[in-house]
C-alpha cells in the first residue's frame, strides 16, 4: 500500500520534471566541445547566436580530453560538435564511433572533397601549412628543398624543431610515413635530429625566435605562428619575426604539408540540427573570414580571401594526401621518433 | 543495561569507522579505477617504450626527484630554523614572506624565467647588444633544461618543507633545546642533531608532498623539453592514442610512491615523535651579529626574491604592456568561479583530513591504515589522469542511473553528476585530501597519547576529546591544510580543463589558453589575478603559524 503509494508519487514527480525539462529544452541550443581555444571561437558563435537566436554551449580544452570525455559519457553525452585543431584527432574520434556522418550540400560543396572526410563524418574549417623558416642573413634559400632533405647533413647543428609530443610534428612524420614508410622515416628522423642545433624545447613561436638570435638557422614551424609574431604588439616578436623568411617545401614535388582545423557532429548529439547549422555556418563567407583571421590561418573555402600577411607569402602547392593518413600513421609516427631519439 | 550501552557504544564507534573506511574508498575510486588497468594488455606499447625511452623517462624522473628534494631541503628547513630561531635584520618580515611563492603555479614561473632568461629573452639580449655578441660566443646556463625544471619547481615547493618544519620547530618545546644545550651542544648541533630529528616526521611530510606534485607535474617539464614519467603518460595516451599503456604508466608512478612512503615508515621504524615535556616558554631568539646576520638575511631572502618577487614583477610588468588587449570585464567572473571552488574545496578537504586522520589515529589498524595510503596517492598523480579517474565512474553511474530509470519509467535522467561542478570538487578532493591530510597528520602525530587518556580520565569522550583538546592544539595545522588546498585549487589547471560544465571559466583556465597560443604577455594578467588571489591565504597561513605556538598568547 505504502509502496503502491510512494510508486504513484515517483512517477508523478518525475512526470513533472520531464515536462519541466522539456519546458528548458525548448530553447534552441547547441553544445560544442572545442579543441581550439575560447578567445579563437568564442566571437564567432557569439555572432551565430545573434544571428539565429540557438544558443551556444561551450567547453574548450585539449582534443585528447574531450574525445575521452565524449566516449565515457557515452549515449547521454551533450556533445554536439567536437571541434579539433588537427585532423588526427577528427580520425581517431571517427574511429572510435564519436562521430556521425552528415549530409549536407552546404558543405559538400564548398568544402573541397581533400579537406573533407570521404563519409562526411568531419569537415575542414580551415587550414595551415607546416614550413620550413630560415635566417634570411645566413641562408641561401636556393639551399633549401625539400622536408627530406632536412635530414642532410649540410645542415648539422642548423635546425630548430620542437618536441616530437607535439602534434603537428606527429603530423608531418606521419605524412612521411604516408609517403616512404617506416623505415625511410625513421632514417630521416635520425638525420633530423642529428642536425638539431639544441634539444627540442619550446612553441614554435620559439624556434622562430631562436632562428632570429642566431641560435639556428633553420626552423620547421606553423604558418600562423610566423604570421602572429609578424602581426603582435609587441616590437621584438615582430622584429623577430622579420628576420626569417618563408620557404614552401616539396614544391617541385608533393607539396608542403598540410593540416587543417575542423569539426564532426557528435553521434549521440541531442541537437543534431543545430549542430550541422553551426558547422555550415562556419562555412560562411563572414565566418571564414573571421575565423580564419583570427588565428591567421588560411580559410577552407578558395574562394575566401586569405589575410594581407598570408597573401604576401605567396600561392604555394599543397601535399594532396588525403588528411585521414595523417591520423592513421600517428601512433607508426610517434615510435619513428622515439627510435630515432626526437624528443 | 550497560550491556546495552556498551553494544551501542561499539556500534556507534564501528559505524564510525566503517563510514570512514567507506568514505576512504570513495575517493580512492579514482586511483582505483588507474590501477585497475594494470591487468590489460598495451598492444605492445610497453615492450616498444622498454626498447627506447622508458628508462630515459625513469631516470629523469629520478633526478627531477633528486635535485628538488634536495633543493627544497635546503630552501625550506635551513630559513625555517633562522627565521624561528634568531633574529636579524629583516626577519619578522620573511618569517611570513617565505611563503609568497606558494602562491605561484609552477608553469607560470617556468614561463616567465624563460621569457627573460631565454636565448631570446632580454637579458641575453642585453648581453649580445652590449658585448656586441652573437648566439655562442659566450656562456649561458640554459633555463629550458632538467636543471632548469628542478630549480623552477623547487622554488615554487620549497613553502610546503618551510611551512611544516617551522610550525615543528614552534612546536618543539624550549625545554628539549636547552637540554641539549647544557649537555654541551652548540646551537649548530641542536638544530642537526635534536631540532630536526624532532621535526622530521614535519620536514618528511612536507618533503613528500612536494615529491609527489613534482611527479605530477606536466606543464613545466613539457615546455623544458625534459623527458619525465609525466611526459611519458601523455606521450603514449595521445601520441599513440594507448589510454591503457598510459594508464598502467600511471600505476607505476603510484606504486612508485608507494614504495617512497613505505621505506620511510619503516625507517622510522618504532619511533615515535611526541613532545615529552610540555612546558613551553618563550622562544629566546638568538640576535645575530655582524656578517652573520647578514648571511642569514641573504640566506633567507633568496628564496622569496627568486621564487616570487622577480616573477611578480615580470608578471606585473607584463600585465602593464598588455593592458590594451586583455578583456577585464570578465575577470570578476574568472575570480569569482576560481575563489568559490577553492573555498568549497578547501573546506571539505578540512573536515575530511581531520576526521580521517582522527579516525586513523584511533583505530591504526590495517585497514585504516592501507585506506589512507592508497587515499594519499592522489597527490602524485598527474591532474588529467586523476580527472579520467573521476570522469570513469561518475558517467558509469549517471549512465547505469540513466538506463534503469528509462527501463523502469521510460524517462531519460541523462547525465546526472557528470560535467557539473560536484564533478570537479570530487577531483580536487581526490586530488589534494592528501595535502591537509598530511598536514593535519604531522600536526596530530605530535600531541602525545597521553593527553587523550587524561581528557577521558575525565570523562570526554573521543568526541569531546577532537573538540576540547585537539582541535585548540591543531588550530594552526588545520588552517595551514585548509589555504594550501586553497591555493592548489587555485593554481589547479587539468583536471577543472576537463571535468568542468559548460560557459565554465576560472583565471587559471584563461591563464593557460593565452599562454598555450604562445601569448606569454597576454597570459600575464590572470596569472597575476591568481598569484594576487593565493597570496592572502597565504599570509593568513603565515601569521596564523606564528600565533599557534604552544604557549603562545596571540594577543601579546
Amino acid at each position: 500500500m505504502l509502496f503502491g503509494q510512494f510508486k504513484k508519487v515517483c512517477v508523478s514527480s518525475v512526470a513533472t520534471l520531464s515536462v519541466l525539462a522539456a519546458g528548458m529544452l525548448s530553447a534552441a541550443e547547441v553544445n560544442v566541445y572545442s579543441a581550439r581555444q575560447e578567445n579563437l571561437i568564442k566571437p564567432i558563435l557569439d555572432r551565430f547566436s545573434e544571428q539565429t537566436g540557438i544558443t551556444v554551449n561551450l567547453i574548450t580544452g585539449g582534443a585528447d580530453e574531450l574525445i575521452t570525455r565524449m566516449e565515457l559519457e557515452g549515449a547521454n553525452s551533450p556533445a554536439d560538435l567536437l571541434l579539433t585543431v588537427d585532423v588526427g584527432r577528427l580520425h581517431r574520434a571517427e574511429e572510435m564511433g564519436l562521430l556521425q556522418p552528415i549530409e549536407s550540400d552546404v558543405l559538400t560543396s564548398q568544402i573541397p572533397e581533400q579537406y573533407r572526410d570521404a563519409d562526411n563524418h568531419w569537415f575542414a574549417v580551415s587550414l595551415r601549412s607546416r614550413v620550413i623558416v630560415y635566417d634570411k642573413e645566413r641562408v641561401d634559400p636556393a639551399e633549401l628543398s625539400t622536408y627530406e632533405d632536412l635530414a642532410d647533413p649540410k645542415w648539422a647543428g642548423k635546425i630548430c624543431i620542437r618536441s616530437s609530443s607535439n602534434i603537428y610534428n606527429q603530423s608531418l612524420t606521419a605524412s612521411m610515413v604516408s609517403h616512404h614508410g617506416e623505415e625511410a622515416t625513421e632514417e630521416w628522423a635520425r638525420g633530423l635530429v642529428a642536425n638539431m642545433a639544441r634539444n627540442p624545447q619550446g612553441g614554435d613561436r620559439d624556434q622562430i625566435a631562436a632562428v632570429a638570435v642566431g641560435q639556428c638557422e633553420l626552423a620547421v614551424v606553423n604558418t600562423y605562428y610566423l604570421a602572429g609574431m609578424l602581426n603582435a604588439t609587441s616590437e621584438d616578436q615582430v622584429e623577430q619575426a622579420q628576420a626569417v623568411a618563408v620557404f614552401w617545401p616539396n614544391q617541385d614535388g608533393r607539396g608542403a604539408h598540410i593540416n587543417v582545423s575542423g569539426a564532426g557532429v557528435s553521434e549521440h548529439a541531442p541537437n543534431r540540427e543545430e549542430a550541422i547549422q553551426l558547422l555550415e555556418y562556419m562555412v560562411s563567407d563572414e565566418a571564414q573570414t573571421w575565423y580564419a583571421e583570427a588565428n591567421n590561418e588560411y580559410p577552407v573555402r578558395t574562394d575566401v580571401p586569405v589575410s594581407d600577411t598570408l597573401a604576401s607569402w605567396g600561392e604555394f602547392k599543397a601535399d594532396p594526401l588525403a588528411l585521414d593518413e595523417l591520423g592513421i600513421h600517428n601512433a607508426e609516427a610517434v615510435r619513428v621518433m622515439d627510435r630515432a631519439g626526437w624528443r | 543495561m550497560t550491556g546495552l550501552l556498551a553494544f551501542k557504544t561499539a556500534m556507534i564507534k564501528h559505524g564510525a569507522i566503517i563510514a570512514i573506511i567507506a568514505l576512504c574508498l570513495l575517493l580512492s575510486v579514482p586511483v582505483l579505477t588507474v590501477f585497475s588497468s594494470v591487468g590489460a594488455s598495451s598492444g605492445g606499447v610497453w615492450a616498444h617504450l622498454a626498447d627506447t625511452l622508458l628508462w630515459d623517462y625513469i631516470g629523469q624522473s629520478l633526478m627531477l626527484m633528486t635535485g628538488v628534494g634536495l633543493l627544497v631541503l635546503v630552501l625550506g628547513v635551513a630559513p625555517a630554523w633562522l627565521v624561528t630561531m634568531n633574529s636579524f635584520p629583516g626577519s619578522r618580515l620573511l618569517e611570513w614572506a617565505l611563503v609568497l611563492p606558494l602562491a605561484m603555479p609552477a608553469y607560470i614561473i617556468a614561463y616567465t624565467y624563460t621569457g627573460m632568461l631565454d636565448v631570446t629573452g632580454p637579458v641575453q639580449g642585453f648581453i649580445r647588444d652590449t658585448f656586441d655578441l652573437r648566439f655562442g660566443d659566450y656562456w649561458f646556463p640554459q633555463i629550458r633544461s632538467l636543471g632548469g625544471a628542478i630549480t623552477m619547481l623547487s622554488l615554487v615547493l620549497y613553502p610546503y618543507v618551510y611551512l611544516l618544519s617551522r610550525m615543528a620547530f614552534l612546536e618543539q618545546s624550549v625545554c628539549v633545546l636547552e637540554v641539549s644545550r647544557t649537555l654541551g651542544a652548540g646551537p649548530w648541533r641542536a638544530f642537526s642533531r635534536v631540532a630536526v630529528p624532532l621535526a622530521r616526521p614535519a620536514i618528511i611530510a612536507g618533503l613528500a608532498l612536494v615529491l609527489m606534485e613534482t611527479l605530477a607535474d606536466y606543464g613545466t617539464v613539457q615546455y623544458f623539453g625534459v623527458s619525465t614519467f609525466t611526459t611519458g603518460i601523455f606521450r603514449t595516451w595521445f601520441g599513440m592514442g594507448s589510454s591503457i599503456a598510459a594508464a598502467q604508466l600511471s600505476a607505476v608512478l603510484m606504486l612508485f610512491i608507494l614504495v617512497l612512503v613505505l621505506t620511510e615508515h619503516w625507517s622510522r621504524s618504532r619511533a615515535r615523535y611526541h613532545h615529552t615535556s610540555s612546558k613551553y616558554s618563550r622562544l629566546p631568539q638568538i640576535r645575530l651579529v655582524g656578517v652573520r646576520k647578514w648571511l642569514a638575511l641573504v640566506f633567507c631572502a633568496m628564496p622569496v626574491v627568486l621564487g616570487f618577487l622577480v616573477p611578480f614583477l615580470q608578471l606585473a610588468y607584463w600585465a602593464w604592456d598588455t593592458r590594451h588587449l586583455v578583456d577585464f570585464s570578465a575577470f570578476s567572473e574568472l575570480l569569482f568561479n576560481s575563489l568559490r571552488l577553492a573555498l568549497t574545496a578547501a573546506l571539505i578537504a578540512l573536515v575530511l583530513g581531520m576526521f580521517i586522520s582522527y579516525a586513523k589515529r584511533l583505530q591504526p589498524n590495517l585497514t585504516m591504515r592501507s585506506s589512507v595510503r592508497v587515499l594519499s596517492l592522489g597527490y602524485a598523480i598527474p591532474g588529467t589522469v586523476i580527472a579520467v579517474g573521476v570522469l570513469i565512474p561518475f558517467a558509469w553511474m549517471d549512465n547505469s542511473i540513466d538506463a534503469w530509470m528509462q527501463q523502469r519509467f521510460g524517462v531519460s535522467t541523462g547525465l546526472i553528476f557528470s560535467g557539473t561542478l560536484v564533478a570537479v570538487v570530487f577531483a580536487y578532493i581526490v586530488r589534494f585530501l592528501p595535502v591537509a591530510l598530511n598536514t593535519v597528520d604531522a600536526g596530530l602525530s605530535k600531541i602525545r597519547p597521553s593527553m587523550d587518556d587524561a581528557g577521558r580520565s575525565m570523562g570526554m569522550g573521543s568526541w569531546q576529546i577532537l573538540r576540547r583538546i585537539h582541535i585548540p592544539m591543531l588550530r594552526g595545522s588545520l588552517l595551514t591544510a585548509s589555504l594550501l588546498v586553497f591555493v592548489d585549487v587555485l593554481k589547479e589547471l587539468p583536471a577543472t580543463l576537463i571535468l568542468r560544465p559548460f560557459n565554465f571559466n576560472t583565471l587559471a583556465i584563461r591563464t593557460y589558453e593565452l599562454a598555450n597560443q604562445e601569448r606569454l604577455t597576454e597570459a600575464a594578467a590572470s596569472a597575476l589575478m591568481i598569484v594576487l588571489a593565493g597570496i592572502i591565504p597565504v599570509i593568513i597561513i603565515s601569521l596564523s603559524i606564528s600565533a599557534s605556538r604552544p604557549g603562545h598568547d596571540a594577543r601579546t
